[in-house]
């Protein structure tokens, strides 16, 4: 490990090496990178990017084998009537659904595009180690190929980083190189930007190949500033390190206007590498039918409404 | 001595009031050709945010019982009674009409709300049937609201006229977006205020003013808009807008300002129900 040997006290003196985030500054900076004004063919180019990088998801209790099956669908053509539309970067589902979902990518043209499972007892996170290891052992099994784990948000508010570095470090283990990891930190639970910084270092530290803002169970979840310091975490880590490591904003992304200030967050702050499927996701669902309303209007010239998308 | 409090006139979109989005004005000269006041000039992008105002009010306003809208919109009437000196000042200005006559129209506009908000309940008992069928079945047939409304108010009588073209699309059950007449935006937007303070729910009714004729291309080719109200616009927009707005099958009528169900009905779907007998 290169930053830390594991220790609690090795990753808080790490951890202090950080400096402070300046919260106006950071949010002045962010609300000024979403003025920036993309038309015409720009704009085209980023519906499709963002289309591209959408972590399709469907995470409710009253998810359904069919709800599941109609949502893969949607990932493999996001409209039935453009076959120009590139598919979504991933179906993001509940832990039981992950084999509905590969069989139902395999058996429609979908087989390129990764099954991610929100596994470690998802969204709170409170079960025991055990527990989070067979959670993500069995989401491994079924054919995830993404893991999106959360923190223990309560022992990393309490100082007990060494629990949290020692579960994200033990579910790496597990995902090895048969699944992508992202940590999931909640930021709307970890109250300062400080410590959204301080668990993004944390999970990098520990082998996240993701880090990850919200569960979207909590408000607020992706808010730009919050996207901000997260980029230039992973733009500190590149330069410490040489590795890049994905952003994934969830929750609350809903129009094209978002998606939009989000693509001009990661160009600005982290750089254009990291307009990539592979480096940037967006968890979301109603968005991709405003993005795909967008572009309907950028082709025919003509408002669409919601009678011309799929219902979620 | 008091400074001046003037108003600025906007557009009424989900229930509050913006200026238009992409900042333009226009001026409005009243009866003699003296400066009276600059309304918002609404682009197309007003348009789109109105409609998407309309389609999320849609539901509520479309479910809610025929006897509650009718409530609210008597509601309506009775907040405009409270402004008649407001409503017959504006009327005065843009048509240059006497006091007298402009509250005569204030009343008469008034009355004519309560008259089709009267319609709500009554609609479907006189114009839905129940159908003698072949078979041991009920068949019912009522009229049903369409959706999202888009109006072109016209442009004889200021007051009277928005009345004509927003109360009966709301007495069945649609919700609106009304285009007000270029020179009488303001009475539009007096009322787009009472609308405001009278329980109809956000969104429900979005007022824009400018210019039709630039508006029109955008209403016809709108997916979203279910039917058009194309009274204020001349003959040759009005044959462009029913050529245009083919695409999705949007219902495009115009009227002549009298009192008529028929402006009701014209917005409403008649959709028919079987149901066994003895069940």
């Amino acid at each position: 490990m290169l930053l830390t040997d594991g220790s609690e006290s090795s990753i808080k003196s790490f951890l202090k090496t950080l400096s402070p985030v300046d919260q106006v500054g950071a949010e002045a900076r962010a609300a000024m990178l979403a003025t920036r004004s993309i038309k015409t063919s720009s704009k085209l180019w980023a519906i499709d990017t963002a289309i591209s990088m959408i972590d399709l998801t469907t995470l409710e209790g009253a998810d359904t084998p069919g709800k599941v099956k109609a949502l893969c669908t949607k990932a493999v053509r996001p409209d039935p009537t453009d076959n120009s539309v590139p598919h979504v970067g991933a179906v993001c589902v509940y832990n039981d659904m992950v084999k509905i979902a590969r069989e139902h990518l395999d058996n429609n043209g979908g087989k390129e595009i990764p099954v991610a499972a929100v596994s470690t007892a998802f969204p709170s996170g409170r079960a025991s180690l055990d527990v989070k290891k067979q959670d993500t052992e069995d989401a491994i099994a079924n054919g995830a190929t993404e893991i999106d784990m959360v923190i223990d948000r309560g022992a990393f508010l309490s100082g007990n980083l060494g629990k949290v570095f020692t579960e994200i470090v033990c579910i790496k283990e597990i995902c090895g190189d048969r699944a992508h990891l992202k940590v999931i930190l909640e930021t709307g639970e970890l109250v300062t930007y400080d410590n959204v910084r301080r668990a993004s270092f944390l999970a990098m530290a520990a082998g996240a190949d993701f880090i990850k803002t919200s569960t979207g169970k909590v408000s607020p979840a992706a808010t730009a500033p919050v996207v901000l310091v997260m980029l230039e975490a992973v733009r500190d880590y590149f330069q410490m390190t040489g590795q890049r490591i994905g952003v994934k904003p969830a929750g609350g992304i809903r129009t094209t206007k978002d998606a939009i200030k989000q693509l001009v967050l990661v160009n600005e702050t982290a750089g254009p590498e990291w307009l990539d499927p592979n480096l940037f996701r967006i968890g979301a669902s109603a968005l991709l039918n405003d993005l795909l309303m967008q572009r309907m209007k950028m082709k025919n010239g003509q408002y669409s409404g919601r009678n011309y998308v799929t219902l979620d | 001595m008091r400074l001046d409090v003037r108003k600025t006139y906007k557009l009424f979109i989900g229930g509050a009031f913006p200026r238009s989005e992409s900042g333009r004005s226009y001026e409005l000269l009243d009866a003699k050709g003296n400066f009276l006041a600059n309304p918002a000039l609404a682009s197309r992008k007003d348009l789109r945010d109105a409609v998407v105002a309309a389609r999320n009010a849609s539901e509520k306003w479309a479910t809610a019982s025929a006897f509650n809208r009718s409530q609210i919109l008597y509601r309506v009437a009775e907040v405009m009674e409270g402004r008649r000196e407001q409503f017959a000042a504006e009327i005065m200005a843009q048509e240059g009409l006497t006091k007298a006559q402009s509250l005569k129209q204030v009343d008469e506009a008034i009355d004519l709300w309560v008259w089709y908000a009267g319609w709500c309940d009554k609609i479907s008992t006189i114009y839905g049937s129940t159908n003698p069928v072949s078979g041991s079945f009920y068949n019912f047939t009522t009229p049903e609201p369409l959706g999202v409304v888009a109006v072109f108010i016209s442009e004889n009588k200021s007051l009277t006229d928005v009345v004509h073209g927003i109360a009966p699309v709301l007495a069945g059950g649609n919700v609106v977006i009304a285009i007000a007449a270029e020179d009488y935006p303001l009475s539009a937007i007096t009322l787009a205020e009472v609308i405001a303070t009278s329980d109809v729910p956000a969104g429900t009714v979005n007022i824009l003013t400018g210019k039709s004729a630039e508006l029109a291309p955008w209403v016809a080719s709108h997916m979203d808009i279910d039917g058009v109200d194309g009274s204020g616009l001349d003959a040759a927009n009005y044959e462009a807008l029913k050529r245009e707005g083919a695409d999705n099958l949007k219902r495009i009528q115009r009227f002549k300002s009298v009192e008529n169900p028929q402006r009701v009905l014209s917005f409403m779907e008649h959709k028919t129900v079987w149901h066994p007998i003895g069940i």
